[in-house]
């Protein structure tokens, strides 16, 4: 764990006790069973917004806190760790195109709402079911966008669409020219096709000339941090696990073969831990970034896939079933790792940035 | 760690920045600009230089070989903001640090830590100066992983202890000055029987026989000990405290072996850099190999992560003060990097990378073979991997053999 600051710790031990006493896995069960397009408590979702979590990385000229990364990071691992279902990521990566590419009135307009919970935003872009970091299906022409992204997350509850286009980013809002067909993944979470017909857009024209890859730099960063939390969880439940299931009249955790396959991972998430919190140092410190989130996110795909089937196997038969936990953590794992550059995408990028 | 607290800083930060100028400006000589001592306690000693020898003085007087050792035992009383500065400078001008060894990686700290007034004294500002060499006497025939089996025997002769027994693996033992030593005191108890002892190598008794390793060197040695007489102010701590002491210096050993010292220094370029000179390229200057370049980018994410949790484990450790059972992970993972590294050199460089001795091959690469041979000995020496998984198994996960 970084050292943190006060600020940083007093948000963090806020986040844990939310989330263990208010929003357990069994919360999460709650919402796959209730059917609801969404995936995700709306009132469970407002007090998240009413503790700020919304807004951490939003100044406050704007309605946030302008905590910055490293804290919105571990709001987002704590939530992780419980996979409470929420448009949180999706709706912060969307205030974080709009403060990085919008104009004063565009920021006026949104941010104060996505940071109160009060307009839900998420990210489309990919044209495309394996992200490749290339835009080329959805088109722009006179404000308005023609396109279809097969996978967008968070769609069922989101206000707005940061939607990539043949001529950048827009923000395309809810309601005419967008159409959802719902896509059920693995996850159980609010995915769905969108298509834009003609749909009325406002282009976000004041960023830099990489915008598409500084927001993708970002969503891999907090993506990485969801991850770290699940992986984190996945372990400390197994190594629970271990310790009190017995066979051969010894508990399980006395098996050498067990210990080592555990220290090993002990060690992975050591690296995840920093490859993560590297990245979110980062993007709070305006450099490095996309080697930084390259690391954080390969590093976090790779160690997320490993954990997330040891954790199963070394639950044996009861890790199969639907009653146990870490089953969920492997099928959201893998969402995860598709979202923003699978780890093969991500080291070619990385071997870009360094001219390999 | 009382003894290696933060002193208060002297003088401001741009003040220090230009002491340390001045200083490299007077005595760093031009001519060991971008050279190291860091391979000269693997493969023995080479004959010092003048310039080597007046270089080592000066860093050794001002006590900046150890920076952040206390000065009143010869260190250079540095803050680690003021050591930081001290580095820079150096890097800058490509000066290495000339004092270096056993004793300022593992004994000098674990000293510092357990030692007497009078011991403190006597050994540190020595290793200070870089004058003394210490070696490690731990490892017997059977004593290895199992290392709190050892036998050598310390007998308590009223003003002196009387030592026999066998040491092996004993690195640098025929170059060395000294030997920080476990032994047995008590027979009775396999842990608490276990002592601290010093001991001279040119005392009457030691002997030592060099024993040659398959990167074709011989720095470690079997060392026997025949009726060596030891002063009684050679224990350090209590009879029986050997086993704690013992392995606080151990984990001084890992963290030293796993983030910087030797393994860095074996780094050198970047694995793409050496790509781009040894195998195709295309127009662009990129490796023509796909696959090659997918595997080095792996590669070099790993070590990028393995870096920011050596800092990680760094900054930690300041906070809450000392090295920390982390010193296990990291050991664990920065030396199976440093060997993945070593052999993923070799594919890219093909028979140019296997380069033994002779014709046909620069310095570099014969160098490269070597390291990459030695390097196998960093799972197993300072703790096996397989040791270091059982620490973290039990000690910090709690998965113990008796529930
Ligand atoms: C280059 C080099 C320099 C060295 N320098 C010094 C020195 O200066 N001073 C000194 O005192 N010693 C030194 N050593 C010795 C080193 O500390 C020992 O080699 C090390 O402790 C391992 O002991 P061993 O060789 O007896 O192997 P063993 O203990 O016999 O181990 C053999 C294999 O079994 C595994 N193993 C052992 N126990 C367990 C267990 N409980 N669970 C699972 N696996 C296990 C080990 O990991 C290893 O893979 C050096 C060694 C090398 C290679």
């Amino acid at each position: 764990m970084a050292v943190l600051n006060d600020e940083q710790i007093m948000l963090r031990d806020m986040a844990r006790e939310w989330t263990q006493n208010e929003s357990p896995v069994t919360e999460w069960r709650k919402v796959r069973s209730g059917g609801d397009e969404r995936a995700f408590d709306p009132a469970a979702y407002q007090t998240m917004a009413e503790m700020g979590w919304t807004g951490v990385i939003v100044p406050e000229e704007h309605g946030g806190s302008d905590f910055g990364w490293m804290s919105a990071g571990l709001v987002i691992e704590e939530l992780g760790k419980t996979l409470t279902a929420s448009p949180i990521v999706s709706s912060t990566l969307a205030a974080s195109a709009i403060m990085l590419a919008g104009n004063d009135e565009q920021k006026a307009k949104w941010l104060p709402k996505l940071a109160s919970g009060e307009a839900i935003g998420t990210l489309a872009i990919d044209d495309n079911p394996r992200h490749d970091g290339k835009v080329d299906g959805t088109k722009a022409s006179g404000g308005k966008l023609t396109g279809t992204k097969p996978f967008v997350h968070e769609a069922h509850g989101a206000d707005i669409f940061i939607t990539a286009s043949d001529d950048g980013l827009y923000i395309v809002e809810k309601g005419e020219g967008v159409s959802l067909s719902t896509r059920k993944l693995a996850d159980s979470r609010s995915h769905a096709a969108v298509t834009f017909t003609d749909a009325p857009g406002d282009r976000l024209a004041n960023g830099p000339d990489d915008l598409l890859d500084q927001l993708l730099d970002r969503a891999r960063v907090l993506t990485a941090c969801e991850m770290l939390g699940m992986a984190q969880a996945v372990f400390d439940t197994t190594l629970d696990y271990l310790k009190q299931r017995v066979q051969f009249n010894q508990v399980l955790a006395t098996f050498q073969a067990l210990q080592h396959r555990m220290a090993d991972l002990f060690g992975d998430i050591a690296m995840m831990r920093s490859a993560v919190e590297g990245g979110l140092q980062a993007l709070d410190a305006g450099f490095g970034i996309p080697r930084a989130a390259c690391v954080a996110k390969v590093t976090a795909n790779d160690t997320m896939h490993k954990v997330s089937r040891e954790g199963l196997q070394l639950h044996g038969g009861i890790g199969m079933t639907d009653e146990y936990d870490v089953g969920f953590y492997l099928k959201r794992a893998r969402t995860l790792e598709a979202d923003w550059g699978s780890s093969a995408m991500l080291r070619n990028r990385f071997a870009e940035i360094g001219k390999y | 760690m009382a003894s290696l607290a933060e002193p208060e800083s002297r003088t401001s930060d741009d003040d220090f920045r230009q002491e340390v100028q001045n200083f490299l400006a007077k005595n760093f000589p031009p001519e060991l600009k971008g050279k190291s001592n860091a391979l000269s306690s693997v493969e023995g000693p080479t004959e010092e230089s003048p310039a080597e020898r007046a270089w080592r003085e000066a860093m050794g007087a001002k006590g900046w070989g150890t920076p952040t050792w206390p000065a009143e035992y010869g260190g250079g009383g540095l803050s680690r903001k003021q050591a930081a500065i001290l580095n820079e400078e150096m890097a800058k001008v490509g000066a290495h640090n000339p004092i270096g060894g056993m004793g300022v990686m593992m004994f000098g700290p674990t000293l510092l830590e357990y030692g007497s007034e009078e011991q403190k004294h006597e050994h540190i500002p020595p290793i200070c100066r870089g004058e003394i060499r210490w070696c490690q006497g731990y490892s017997e025939p059977n004593a290895g992983s199992d290392l709190a089996n050892l036998q050598t025997m310390a007998e308590d002769k009223g003003d002196h202890y009387l030592v026999n027994g066998q040491k092996t693996w004993t690195s640098g033992g025929q170059w060395a000055d000294k030997c920080f030593c476990l032994v047995r005191t008590d027979r009775s108890d396999k842990h608490r029987g276990i002592s601290f002892l010093l001991i001279d190598m040119d005392s009457e008794g030691v002997d030592v026989r060099p024993i040659r390793m398959i990167s074709g060197v011989s720095p470690f040695c079997e060392t026997f000990f025949t009726d060596v007489k030891v002063p009684k102010k050679n224990l350090v701590g209590e009879e029986g405290e050997g086993w704690t002491i013992g392995k606080r210096l151990l984990q001084h050993e890992r963290t030293n072996l796993s983030g910087g010292g030797a393994m860095a220094s074996l780094m050198g370029a970047s694995l793409a850099d050496i790509a781009r000179h040894y195998v195709e390229t295309t127009e662009e200057g990129e490796i023509a190999d796909r696959v090659l370049r997918d595997r080095i980018a792996d590669f070099e994410i790993r070590w990028n992560a393995f870096l920011l949790t050596a800092r990680r484990a760094g900054e930690e450790a300041k906070a809450s003060g000392g090295v920390s059972e982390i010193s296990s992970v990291l050991k664990k993972l920065g030396t199976k990097l440093g060997q993945e590294r070593a052999e993923l050199a070799i594919e890219i460089m093909g028979f140019q990378g296997l380069g033994w001795e002779g014709d046909g091959f620069s310095e570099k690469e014969l160098q490269g073979t070597r390291g990459w041979l030695f390097g196998k000995a960093t799972t197993i020496y300072g703790g096996s991997t397989e040791v270091q998984n059982n620490i973290i198994a039990k000690r910090v996960l709690g998965m113990l053999d008796h529930q």
